[in-house]
């Protein structure tokens, strides 16, 4: 029978995805009024609201469960660098369309497959948050798809762009599969998937989209790991000191 | 120099089932999968609908509004055609 | 959000007289005007001007309040600010599809902005260096939009009036957000009240702009309100927004920065000091503090998303030749 999870593994785990969908929902919305159709500057702002509303329902969730009174912002706000756990593929910065939209591929092509698992979990909220979260993460899946296979075997320069942001992005994605000791644990106790079960599904995405966009999967020969021990990039900060400015500079105040 | 124009599509959209499509707007996109794409994310957003169809706008063929008159005037005098023409006593209820 | 201080309008037409006579006759029974009417060139013209210049101000009214959606200071507030900057693209869109009904595309159209050759509302160019800004510009600047925009749902020009209404309908949340951010900062600590009393000292004055020049300097007016797609006179409106702003202020307990600013029991509205419209033209005419960054931003989306369109542009052309090699057979077809 399965063993129970402690609940400060599961606040440890509903923290760790709130802050990749923080993280990356915080990232779309930079595009915000710059993006290169105004019909894609709409659906960028789409799929980041769908992201912070994730990331503050999973939060809300970690708090409750933890007790000690945190709500959502404390989460979002009120933490130091290290002690954020999301991917390192999520805080990486937009740079031009390509890039981003292949970050958001790589990310929705991982977590419609886990949010899926995730709709059965033993934890009731956590199921609940999941359901709603796997019909929003598989249209960010289509949606940036198509953008990949349009990019990839559209003109010399968009093939040309989109090489560029495999070869730039695509050591950052081993870490969606990493197992640790709280994977494990709540895999055991039917909370969610143990990531590593999601590559093959992860992988078949991968290889269609790219067979259509005429890219290359390629070899990773140094994996980019350590954002779920909070070992982030030199990004991480400066986007921490945006999100973070007003509870900084104004602390304890309502807004 | 202008650049090359992205196809313009117009976008209907069903409410709810049992109602109709009805024309929303428009949106640009250079092919039907990303027109559908665009038009769920500008026209949907406040739950708007259940289903979207998109047309490429220059698919569209409209009537003359010159030839309004000829088209459209020769019913004004067909009243046989509304219920209201035709007299039935008071007595006879509901029909 | 859009102010109704149409600038340079032509509204000059030269069809023969009983042509205008017919059309303003339709205008006047309240008809509708369609896309493919006969209407005059200097409606047409107008509406282009005014439609285009009304959506311009959509996208750029994106950018002031863009610039704290990474700085909202927590998750509702950013949420919702990315949600409203979010809706003025949409309205962007629907305006501009409402301006291609009459014979402009939307590439035209956005280059005609970024060369400068057509304008929007200058209120745009002014700085949003605090939060309190985003919630200064959410009641002001979208209050006085709202004033404008609601006459405009009633617009003669059919395509215009259709796509104010569901403008209208979208944006309601946006006023009340605006307000709801002064409020808490207002019964907040003393800091956070003169960051809003700071921030209205900033926008008030401009919002009174963004109803355009006094009547009596309003060219090209007459026309407009002949033709219905203007239905109030800029002091009308401005009037209108005025007596509605100042209650709320007193509300919140922050005061408008006009020593002038007096309720006239003769009127039945409040009197106002006098606007610099020194200032107005100057930064009508790319003075403002932004004016240069507002479009040297939009230029920058551009550009930078010229080779994603030209991608998908070329990507649909392959897709239509294969096909096309294709098509012989059609159960050989996807």
């Amino acid at each position: 029978m399965a063993q129970e999870a402690s609940t400060t593994s599961i606040v440890t785990f509903l923290t760790r995805l709130g802050d990749d969908q923080l993280v990356l929902g915080h990232r779309l919305s930079e595009w915000c009024g710059h993006a290169p159709t105004l019909e894609e500057d709409l659906a960028l702002a789409n799929m980041g609201l769908d992201l912070i509303g994730q990331a503050r329902a999973l939060y809300t969730r970690a708090g409750e469960l933890e007790g000690e009174g945190r709500g959502e912002d404390d989460f979002a706000y009120l933490r130091r660098e290290v002690d954020y756990q999301n991917l390192l593929l999520v805080e990486r910065p937009n740079g031009d369309f390509a890039r981003t939209i292949l970050k958001q591929f790589y990310f929705a092509a991982f977590m419609t497959p886990f949010w899926q698992g995730t709709s059965n979990s033993s934890d009731e909220a956590l199921a609940a948050i999941a359901a709603k979260a796997v019909k929003e993460s598989t249209y960010h899946l289509r949606h940036s798809a198509e953008w990949v296979i349009r990019l990839g075997d559209g003109t010399a320069e968009s093939a040309n762009r989109m090489k560029c942001a495999v070869d730039d992005l695509h050591a950052y994605t081993d870490e969606m599969f990493q197992s640790d000791a709280l994977t494990k644990e709540l895999a055991g106790a039917g909370v969610a998937p143990e990531p590593a079960t999601i590559k093959v599904q992860w992988q078949a995405s991968v290889t269609e989209i790219f067979d259509a966009a005429n890219l290359a999967i390629p070899e990773i020969a140094w994996p980019q790991l350590g954002g779920r021990q909070g070992e982030h990039t030199e990004d991480m900060g400066h986007l921490l000191a945006e999100l973070q400015f007003m509870q900084r500079a104004y602390p304890g105040l309502q807004w | 120099m202008t650049e090359a124009r992205t196809p313009l599509w117009e976008v209907f959209i069903r409410p709810r089932n049992g109602l109709s499509h009805k024309h929303v707007g428009s949106v640009h996109a250079a092919d039907a999968t990303m027109a559908l794409q665009a038009a769920r994310d500008v026209y949907t957003r406040r739950g708007e609908g259940l289903s979207v169809w998109v047309v490429p706008s220059a698919e569209i063929t409209a009537s003359d509004p010159a030839d309004k008159d000829a088209l459209f005037e020769p019913t004004a005098s067909k009243i046989y055609r509304h219920p209201t023409f035709y007299e039935v006593p008071d007595e006879v209820e509901n029909m | 959000m859009y102010s109704q201080g149409l600038i340079g309008a032509d509204g000059t037409t030269d069809e023969d007289e009983a042509f205008l006579q017919h059309f303003q006759s339709r205008i006047d029974a309240e008809q509708k005007i369609e896309p493919n009417d006969a209407m005059p060139e200097g409606y047409r013209r107008t509406l282009i001007r005014q439609i285009s210049q009304h959506a311009h101000s959509e996208i750029v009214g994106m950018l002031p309040e863009g610039n704290w959606i990474s700085r909202a200071p927590t998750l509702r507030r950013k949420a919702a600010l990315l949600a409203k900057v979010q809706d003025e693209g949409g309205h962007g869109l629907y305006l501009y599809a409402a301006a291609e009904t009459l014979g402009i595309s939307r590439e035209e159209m956005t280059e005609q902005l970024l060369t400068g050759a057509a304008k929007y509302s200058s209120i745009f160019n002014y700085p949003t260096p605090t939060w309190a800004d985003i919630g200064a510009i959410g009641w002001l600047v979208d209050g006085a939009a709202i004033m404008n925009q609601i006459p405009l749902c009633r617009c003669s020009f059919g395509p215009y009036a259709r796509a104010m209404i569901r403008i209208c309908k979208e944006e309601s949340f946006h006023q009340r957000q605006g307000y709801e951010i002064m409020l808490t900062l207002c019964s907040g600590t003393p800091e956070q009240k003169q960051l809003a009393q700071d921030s209205l000292d900033r926008w008030w004055w401009p919002s009174l702009m963004m109803f355009g020049p006094h009547d009596s300097d309003s060219t090209h007016s007459d026309q407009s309100m002949a033709w219905k797609i203007k239905r109030f006179s800029n002091d009308e409106l401005r009037q209108k927004f005025i007596d509605a702003t100042v209650p709320q202020a007193e509300f919140l307990g922050i005061k408008m920065p006009d020593p002038d600013l007096e309720w006239s029991e003769k009127r039945g509205s409040y009197d106002h000091g006098p606007i610099d419209w020194d200032e107005f033209w100057r930064v009508v005419k790319g003075g403002g503090k932004c004016s240069k960054d507002r479009i040297s931003d939009r230029q920058a989306a551009w550009d930078n998303g010229a080779w994603v369109r030209e991608a998908a542009l070329a990507y649909a052309d392959k897709v239509r030749a294969r096909q096309a090699t294709a098509a012989p057979t059609p159960v050989a077809a996807e």
